[in-house]
């Protein structure tokens, strides 16, 4: 490979996921002043939450980890836990969809909302379908020529951090999302398919500990598979927290609106 | 049951919030203390690869979910007055047993993941394993038996 061409492109690759990334992070902060001038507050939690996502899909994809990427498993790995994980779970907890609903004009919103009502979104955004294209396009990653691909060439290992974010966000805005959905499924569904995915997940990783991708060291492979088990467990274990806590929240909810005030221990 | 007090009752989540949490809690101390701790046996001790990645995967996901679950669970029996510590006890015993047997037969002899320690006389490791995968079974079901009927047990209730 020409290092110096890969180098280029890399630089100039650089900026652009670092050009989307303020994009991204400008859109938000518009939109919480935009709700603050119309006298709603917007939860700084939220924003600081969203701004914390973008950085980490950024360094995922872009810069010193990048490259880190390219030269070692281990690398490879923290990149993505970051971009495939920790950044869709941030950003769904920052609630973008609801930001831009309660900022944009009335037009532009019912659009936006139409949008997600129609038959394609809802598709997409079913905890099946996101599971299938998050956990399996990793399945797909590892199995295929992408790993090698995304290994050599800068712009690859960029698209695939692309799909990695794009297609974890959907799993989590599946899961966990806060923003409104308007056919949720049903929990337990969202739960088994939840266990489904960390279980290819933690497959997945014991399968490349196991068989390592050709032409790679082999320690350096098993750091990074016990890297992704362990690691992403942690992720995993905080996504199940807070969906048993949306779960515990909406069942207090249900158990005092069905119940007249004052009798709630008295009688069952 | 219209007349019985809340307190006391919901016999079967107590059973499964202890289940569930006792399954996870097994697992974390297997994984806590004998793969981190002790190095006595691994991640990964190849022997069916297969069989062995999928159902050692399957198994953290469920452990952890289950781990989770269970607590939330039983924040909701307190918050519904209805925690019976005995029987969830009880279901926490019979969960971490059952779970333990499992690892201990299945894993261990049927689809030889990886043995507790790799030692000559293994047999003596199988039977302490087992024989207190067995202690923990008979122990929670004679718990959950006793706690059958939804009496409330908690002593500082008032109304009686």
């Amino acid at each position: 490979m020409d290092a110096t061409h890969a180098h280029s492109g890399g630089a100039s690759l650089d900026a652009l996921v670092l050009f989307v990334a303020v994009v991204a992070v400008a859109c938000y902060l518009g939109g919480v002043a935009g709700s603050r001038r119309r006298g709603r507050e917007w939860p700084l939690s939220r924003t600081v939450l969203w701004c914390a996502g973008i950085a980490a899909g950024a360094v995922a994809a872009a810069g010193p980890l990048a490259a880190a990427a390219h030269e070692s498993f281990t690398g490879h790995m923290w990149a993505h836990l970051l971009g495939g994980m920790v950044a869709p779970l941030l950003m769904v907890l920052g609630a973008p969809v609801t930001l831009a609903l309660r900022t944009l004009d009335v037009t532009p919103a019912r659009r936006l909302s139409r949008l997600l009502r129609s038959a394609p979104a809802r598709f997409v955004a079913h905890p099946i379908t996101a599971a299938v294209l998050s956990a399996g396009g990793l399945w797909l990653i590892y199995l295929t020529p992408v790993f090698e691909a995304m290994r050599t060439q800068p712009l690859v290992h960029v698209l695939v951090h692309a799909h990695l974010v794009a297609a974890g966000y959907l799993f989590l805005a599946a899961v966990i999302g806060l923003d409104p959905r308007p056919h949720p499924p049903g929990r337990v569904l969202t739960a088994i398919v939840l266990v489904a995915t960390m279980a290819s997940h933690g497959i997945l990783a014991k399968f490349l500990y196991a068989n390592p991708p050709a032409g790679l060291d082999v320690l350096d492979v098993r750091a990074g598979a016990q890297l992704m088990y362990y690691t992403g467990a942690w992720v995993e274990a905080i996504t199940i927290v807070i969906f048993c806590a949306q779960w515990y929240r909406a069942a207090g909810v249900t158990s005092r609106a069905s119940r007249p005030a004052g009798t709630r221990l008295e009688r069952a | 049951m219209s007349a019985a007090p809340l307190r006391g009752t919901r016999p079967a989540q107590n059973l499964w919030s202890g289940v569930l949490f006792g399954v996870g809690l097994i697992a974390f101390i297997d994984e806590a203390v004998f793969h981190q701790l002790l190095h006595w046996h691994h991640f990964y001790d190849l022997s069916t690869p297969a069989i062995g990645l999928v159902s050692d995967g399957v198994f953290h996901a469920v452990s952890w979910f289950a781990t989770i679950a269970g607590l939330f669970l039983l924040a909701d029996l307190r918050r519904h007055e209805a925690l019976n510590w005995q029987r969830w006890s009880g279901g926490v015993l019979l969960g971490a047993g059952v779970f333990q047997l499992y690892d201990g037969t299945v894993h261990h002899k049927v689809f030889g993941i990886h043995q507790i320690r790799y030692v000559e006389d293994v047999f003596v490791y199988d039977l302490v394993w087992n024989l207190t995968a067995a202690a923990m079974i008979v122990a929670g079901a004679v718990l959950v038996y006793l706690t059958r009927s939804a009496a409330p047990v908690r002593a500082e209730s008032p109304a009686r």
